[in-house]
């Protein structure tokens, strides 16, 4: 009997195939008919009709387009590398501006009820907007659309970060704060020997949650502001009715957010502790 | 003016008791430890005895009253007062080593790394856990954390040594083997120590003093009880030293019958009460022992009945 990891992954390949085979299967275009009218021929054939493309036509595209990810023929062709990069560096620097402002805030809050109770009802206020809804504002004040893209993702990842550093601080146990205290530890250095490492697991709960907002976020961010970046690429090959391309995106742009998501549950597994 | 190591004066805790009013968990606590001493203090759950050590540690403040170390008025935590707490309080992120590695650089911020490193190693060798240093507490034994807990708080050699009941959560059989570790070590280093147990044995095994406190609210420290067995001792042959069950008779009694309404003397202070006084010291068991301990618990009850 095969271990469990090999009768999952042989499940899987079979899903996969089997969809693929459906997918394949009922996007063919029809047989030409025998008779073909005039208008018909002066349409080129039967295929008038627009059709999700095959899988087939799906794969060939995504190897044209990963054989050579990085070339740049101008502003509305460029490779699906380069799209996928500007995404991501907007992600990570709306990300880490969030970060600077989260962590600190949020040991802030943690650390101090008044601080909690002065600032919660903002937070709370604050958080259920949609990203999106900012975006007017921002382009009006920032006056740039690729700035007003960071800030949108700044504002999205800003709240998760923040109530779960908030709340990890808050509950770091009375005991492990007890133990800096007979050993006569400072604020500074209590907070970063003692709460730090004790709220790191829930922390990194947060970071993880916000990366995959942002990462949801940025795409919908890309269509509105336009010019470079994944959300942009999808928009621009509906534009031009490149259904196979909309399709390879989608699946470059759930690729890449489960890198994403991979790359902050390797940290999460750093900073995890049993009691 | 102070002339013991430690003199705590007058001593009480009141909280709001949720109905407008206050309750006073403890009162008027007085009494006073000298260096190098190890006492134990008893007392019902409900009457304090862990507010009172976590006073003496600065954790907590109390109501009214003061603590003197030293000379000094105590003022929140310190590091020359080490605690122990019950549920070990192991940071679970570091390994054994560096949880006391933790201390030790607190303690001597000076230090070079080699130097804090093989002063803590020292310490873990001596409660028998050299070979475990990289081990997760996660990955420890109860009764090991608590060694662990130990070799922490004797690693940064604090004046007073502060136990809150500290093999409460440990089996019978754990608790007798660290019981001895903790019994070699302080014989080794003869700290001063200040302990909260509910284990009438244990405080007999260990202290040179027991402080019995009567029941809250309104709980007092009532007597103060020498226990005269010679040290060293062992918990394997303790029991033959006729001292050890006059002593462990008294508490019981105490325990069982006073504790409701034992009063400290007039000036606040512990009776002073020695249940052993007069018994034959360091015998080993025999028929003569045992007549004598007969015969003694006579002047026993002389004794209590004078007290009362």
């Amino acid at each position: 009997m095969a271990s469990l990891n090999v009768r999952a992954a042989l499940l899987s390949v079979s899903f996969l195939i089997l969809a693929l085979g459906l997918w394949e299967m009922a996007t063919q275009p029809p047989e030409a008919q025998t008779g073909l009218t005039e208008y018909e021929m002066l349409m080129g054939g039967v295929e008038q009709e627009s059709r999700v493309p095959p899988p087939s036509a799906v794969i060939k595209l995504a190897w044209a387009e990963l054989s050579d990810p990085f070339y740049d023929a101008g502003a509305n062709d460029k490779g699906i590398g380069i799209q996928l990069a500007y995404s991501v560096y907007r992600v990570l620097t709306g990300y880490l501006a969030a970060m600077a402002i989260a962590l600190p805030v949020g040991f802030l809050i943690g650390m101090s009820p008044l601080m909690y109770k002065a600032l919660n009802p903002y937070i709370q206020v604050l958080r259920p907007i949609s990203p999106l809804a900012w975006m007017p504002l921002a382009l009006f004040i920032i006056q740039d659309s690729d700035a007003s893209a960071i800030f949108v993702i700044f504002i999205c990842s800003i709240w998760p970060m923040l109530l779960n550093t908030a709340f990890g601080v808050a509950n770091v146990r009375q005991d492990w704060v007890n133990v800096a205290r007979t050993h006569e530890l400072g604020p500074l250095r209590t907070a970063i020997t003692v709460i730090l490492p004790a709220a790191a697991p829930t922390i990194l709960t947060g970071m993880r949650i916000s990366i995959g907002i942002a990462w949801l976020v940025i795409v919908a961010a890309e269509m509105l502001v336009g010019g470079t970046g994944i959300g942009y690429y999808v928009w621009n090959e509906w534009n031009n009715l490149d259904l196979a391309s909309v399709i390879f995106s989608i699946l470059m742009i759930g690729v890449v957010g489960m890198l994403l998501d991979l790359a902050l549950g390797k940290a999460q597994k750093l900073v995890e502790y049993n009691e | 003016m102070s002339k013991s190591f430690l003199e705590v004066d007058g001593l009480s805790k009141v909280y709001p008791d949720g109905q407008g009013g206050e309750l006073t968990v403890f009162e008027d606590i007085r009494f006073a430890l000298e260096k190098g001493e190890f006492v134990c203090i008893i007392g019902h759950s409900g009457c304090g005895k862990s507010t009172i050590l976590n006073v003496l540690a600065g954790l907590d403040e109390a109501s009214a009253g003061n603590v003197v170390m030293n000379g000094k008025e105590i003022k929140g935590p310190g590091l020359e007062r080490g605690v122990v707490f019950q549920n070990y309080s192991l940071l679970p992120w570091k390994t054994t080593l560096n949880n006391i590695v933790f201390a030790v650089r607190a303690r001597w911020p000076e230090w070079s790394k080699d130097k804090v490193k093989e002063h803590s190693e020292r310490y873990l060798k001596m409660v028998g856990l050299d070979h475990a240093l990289n081990r997760k507490p996660s990955q420890l034994s109860g009764g090991m954390r608590q060694r662990v807990s130990i070799a922490r708080a004797f690693a940064t050699q604090p004046e007073l040594l502060l136990l809150d009941e500290p093999f409460g959560a440990l089996d019978a059989l754990t608790r007798g083997v660290i019981q001895d570790e903790l019994v070699k070590i302080w014989e080794e280093t003869r700290q001063t120590v200040f302990m909260i147990t509910h284990d009438v044995d244990e405080a007999i095994l260990l202290s040179d003093r027991i402080f019995l406190m009567s029941n809250g609210p309104n709980a007092r420290i009532a007597e103060s009880v020498k226990v005269d067995i010679p040290h060293p001792r062992a918990r394997a042959t303790i029991f033959q030293n006729p001292a050890y069950h006059k002593t462990r008779d008294y508490l019981v009694d105490f325990l069982v019958n006073r504790s409701g309404s034992a009063l400290p003397e007039k000036d606040g202070t512990p009776k002073i009460v020695e249940p052993a006084q007069g018994v034959a010291q360091a015998t080993p068991a025999s028929a003569d022992a045992e007549t004598e301990s007969d015969s003694e618990s006579e002047s026993d009850t002389a004794a209590r009945a004078v007290n009362a």
